[in-house]
């Protein structure tokens, strides 16, 4: 690591600070999309801000071809011009999208796709037909140009623009959702109450609106579109897989959109050097730092998304493999109870290959449940292999009333074949715990016997 | 002068027109191919409510199409353009998209639109690194590959269309031949599911013939132009027809319009970019069928609104006709020989008198009132019939309400007021049956609001003494 940190300078923090206020003014807004189900607003954004982009770009150069402005005065007018030009075209992409929605009876996903891209192509024919001699660069739009921050700073304090602009970005955003906090939980969640408690929903979901596209376009011309796409969907959703919590999600969103931007660009600074020993490539390369942070965020929610405690992959499956040997556990159980009952005179128990062959289960897996059931103690070596000790009769017999007790609920209520009863019951029987028992013994008059004729066992809590 | 530059304009008109341009007839043909093609897959992602899948796709196939360059060249150093290459670069990484897209589905907190957003941010953002990496290598002469984010529709060669042609018929086919099962999968995949129809392999089909489309598109013009392809023909189809097999023919056909429209005017106007004006004609065609599209248009749906509100305006300007008459006449015939002045008329129903002047010459002209020697307006035969028949239906609507519904009988006016234009003959005879109002002396129950008239649906003996 020493190589990249030796080349640590003033530029790489300028660059992380500034990509980290941009990934945190985006999250803020994101996670409301994320929750109403409109991210792909982002990458419609990207693109329907062009257009205006383009007119408030020509509209200065009329201005200044009529004499209106000084070029001084259009170098001023330039940043704000642009800015505004971008947000009343972005804000117009979702009001549009909208309209046809409701007009049309269209699927949101569907209206926002001819937006956009309807008022891409126009932007792009704009700049072909009347703008080619603008300097601006599709490339530029998509990369931004976080390289270069620090060539444009505010007057004498060194401080890039940039960061002012996205730092202010992220500052409006925080005030409106702690003013509007309530107001726009509600509608993001339930947006009918909302009407009905008087909140104008309409009037709430504009704002959002507003706040995204004044937002995106704020970080658009620093970090470019690319990471704008990635930032207002990744750390949400990053966040969301971590928290059930709105304020929780928001925090987090944020911590991690930081996280993202450094990560991204140290990898950005690093991936060209290893690339570099790995494949021998020239010294001379670099990529784009806005794309490697990007990356990072996919990889933060992919990582998350393996190893999150409540709803990772990993998570999921342990909790799988847990109820998977349970179930096996429980199953040996009731063979061995069936066994004794059936052949109550003969040695007891069942060894390990007729148990795996019954239950048609892998030997090791067998194997395993037996060796934990016996360091339950519920059952011992002996007899023809393993038998049953008093505790494991007591979760056996259990186990075999819920069975059976099942079955004969079906058999009442449900015309199914007997077959098919069993196969239900066996299923079912895991999940039966004494209180459904009781239940289930009451609605069937405390039955004796299931619908096969076998005695169903006394309820061992009672005895 | 002028006459010269007439004809020189028409020549340019012909020259256009009559295709005598090699250039713009492989251009008009590759585009159109891609057109139709894009247009009918479209419309089936349309419907499976994945309109956007086409443009995570193409974003997700940047990153291969690097990776194809960068393994070409450290194969065998500049063959990193061989296009069959990159396309299988293309493919590949466009199908993992997609497919880790599908995976993240089983998180059931991440929505489809979330895992396509995240999708197309993570592959897009590995394309760029990987792009921009290139573009610094010393030995990167990688110019070629910017084309597949803007495209190069001008610029089209014979050989690009054969690509096009074989990508096109596969897909059409493919549709062609499977369309029941689609229209099956696109209106109800869980009954397809439960029939036994492979639903799992028939999205994955329908991916796959996206994936094909988007990337022979993306390369010929450009990543943008191929998702509106795809996106813009088919809802446009959708403002047309309400059934599965027009509409997707018709997707298909805006699809090559849309092509021939833009190609040509772009070869009429130098400056116009091809690709950004076939997308624009195909918003010029979307915004004609939302406005008037036979079945979903904004036209047909205002005419048929306000139809029925003109019908709504007459039966109210008929039943206050009756209502102001109702105290001066003994029997329902005398309706038509009293006369009814504007000013009762403004004063009944609260009208603005330029509301009511030209609902008057409506009543007139549909020969319900007619004007008498004193400009004062008096029922026709026909609108005689017709008030009563409003006044019929507010009334029994009312005394349901009252009856039925415990509305408070100062409620129940404008409540009735609110539904009675909308209710058909069957319910009315119901609400006959039930407030057993159907003695033909009860023609119209009396006005509940006025119990203590005794003269309509009284005996008519009574009701004059």
């Amino acid at each position: 690591m020493n190589v990249f940190w030796s080349d640590w300078s003033a530029i790489d923090t300028w660059i992380v600070i500034t990509a980290a206020l941009a990934a945190m003014a985006c999250a803020l807004p994101g996670t409301f999309l994320l929750l109403r189900r409109e991210s792909l607003m982002g990458d419609a954004l990207s693109h329907a801000t062009l257009p205006g982009i383009v007119l408030a770009f020509l509209t200065l150069h009329a201005a200044e071809h009529a004499g209106w402005l000084t070029p001084s005065g259009l170098a001023a007018w330039r940043h704000p011009a642009l800015f505004i030009g971008a947000a009343i075209s972005g804000v117009m992409c979702g009001l549009l999208a909208e309209l046809l929605q409701r007009w049309g009876r269209m699927e949101p996903s569907a209206a926002l796709g001819v937006v956009f891209t309807s008022l891409f192509a126009l932007g792009l024919l704009l700049i072909r037909t009347w703008a080619d001699q603008a300097h601006i660069d599709p490339g530029c739009v998509l990369y931004g140009n976080l390289e270069m921050v620090i060539a444009d700073p505010i007057g004498q304090t060194g401080i890039p623009r940039a960061v002012a602009i996205n730092g202010g970005m992220l500052a409006v955003n925080a005030v409106l959702l702690l003013l509007f906090y309530k107001e726009i939980k509600l509608c993001t969640f339930d947006r009918d109450l909302a009407r009905s408690l008087g909140i104008p929903a309409d009037l709430v979901h504009l704002m959002l609106l507003a706040m995204t596209g004044a937002t995106v376009v704020a970080a658009f011309e620093s970090v470019g579109s690319i990471l704008v796409i990635a930032m207002l969907v990744a750390p949400p959703a990053t966040a969301l897989l971590l928290s059930d919590r709105l304020g929780g999600v928001l925090i987090g969103a944020l911590v991690i959109a930081a996280i993202t931007a450094g990560g991204g660009h140290l990898a950005a600074l690093a991936l060209p050097v290893m690339l570099h020993r790995w494949a021998g490539a020239a010294e001379a390369s670099s990529v784009s730092t806005a794309g490697m942070m990007a990356v990072v965020a996919g990889g933060l929610f992919l990582l998350t998304w393996f190893c999150s405690p409540r709803y990772g992959l990993l998570r999921q499956g342990l909790d799988q493999a847990r109820l998977r040997r349970r179930i096996l556990s429980e199953d040996i159980l009731g063979v061995l109870y069936r066994l004794e009952e059936l052949r109550p005179h003969a040695v007891p128990g069942a060894d390990n290959a007729s148990l795996a062959a019954t239950l048609s289960v892998v030997p090791w897996r067998l194997w395993r449940a037996v060796t934990d059931l016996t360091k339950r103690g519920w059952i011992a070596a002996g007899g023809q292999g393993v038998v049953l000790t008093p505790s494991g009769r007591t979760a056996a017999r259990d186990l075999v009333r819920s069975h059976r007790l099942w079955e004969s609920y079906l058999a009442k209520h449900f015309v199914l074949p007997d077959r098919r009863l069993h196969q239900l019951a066996e299923a079912a029987e895991h999940f039966v715990g004494p209180k459904i028992q009781e239940a289930l013994a009451e609605e069937l008059e405390q039955p004796v016997r299931d619908p096969h004729g076998a005695t169903i066992p006394p309820s061992t809590s009672a005895s | 002068m002028i006459a010269t530059a007439y004809v020189f304009a028409a020549t340019e008109w012909a020259r256009v027109f009559l295709l005598q341009d090699y250039n713009t007839r492989v251009v008009l043909c590759g585009t159109m191919i891609l057109g139709v093609a894009s247009g009918v897959v479209g419309a089936l992602m349309l419907l499976r409510k994945r309109a956007l899948v086409a443009d995570v796709a193409s974003h997700a196939a940047l990153p291969g199409i690097g990776a194809a360059y960068l393994t070409m060249e450290a194969i065998r150093p500049d063959s990193g353009r061989w296009l069959p290459g990159l396309l299988l670069g293309a493919t590949i990484s466009a199908s993992a998209g997609l497919l880790f897209a599908q995976g993240m589905r089983r998180i059931r907190r991440i929505k489809e639109d979330a895992a396509l957003a995240i999708t197309l941010s993570l592959f897009f953002g590995m394309g760029v690194v990987l792009l921009t990496w290139i573009q610094s290598l010393p030995t990167g002469h990688a110019a070629g590959l910017n084309e597949f984010i803007f495209g190069k529709a001008a610029a089209l060669l014979a050989s690009d269309i054969t690509g096009i042609a074989i990508a096109a018929v596969i897909a059409v086919g493919v549709v062609a031949l499977l369309r029941k099962e689609f229209c099956l999968l696109c209106f109800d995949a869980e009954y397809a599911h439960a029939g036994g129809w492979p639903v799992t392999g028939l999205d994955l089909l329908l991916t796959a013939l996206v994936i094909v489309i988007t990337v022979v598109g993306m390369q010929s013009v450009g990543l943008l132009l191929i998702v509106a392809l795809m996106v813009l023909p088919p809802t446009s189809a959708r403002f047309w027809t309400e059934r599965f097999e027009p509409l997707v023919w018709i997707s298909g056909g805006f699809g090559g319009a849309a092509a021939m429209l833009g190609v040509l005017l772009s070869a009429l106007v130098p400056k116009f970019a091809a690709g950004a004006v076939i997308v624009l004609s195909g918003s010029f065609m979307f915004a004609l069928s939302f406005l008037f599209g036979t079945q979903r248009g904004l036209w047909w749906r205002y005419r048929a609104m306000s139809a029925a509100q003109r019908q709504i305006a007459l039966d109210d300007l008929l039943r206050a006709c009756y209502e102001i008459l109702e105290p001066q006449i003994s029997s329902l015939e005398e309706l038509t020989e009293k006369p009814l002045t504007q000013a009762a008329l403004l004063e009944t129903h609260r009208w603005s008198p330029a509301r009511l002047r030209p609902l008057l010459r409506h009543a007139e002209l549909a020969d319900l009132l007619r004007r008498d020697s004193q400009e004062n307006w008096r029922l026709t035969a026909n609108g005689r019939r017709a008030a009563i028949q409003a006044v019929r239906y507010h009334r029994l609507c009312e005394l349901y309400l009252i009856h039925y519904a415990d509305v408070p009988l100062l409620g129940a006016d404008r409540t009735a007021d609110a539904f009675e234009h909308s209710i058909r003959p069957e319910i009315l005879e119901q609400l006959e049956t039930m407030l057993e109002a159907r003695s033909p002396r009860l023609m119209i129950p009396a006005n509940p609001h006025a119990p203590l008239n005794p003269m309509v649906g009284m005996p008519e003996s009574e009701a004059v003494s």
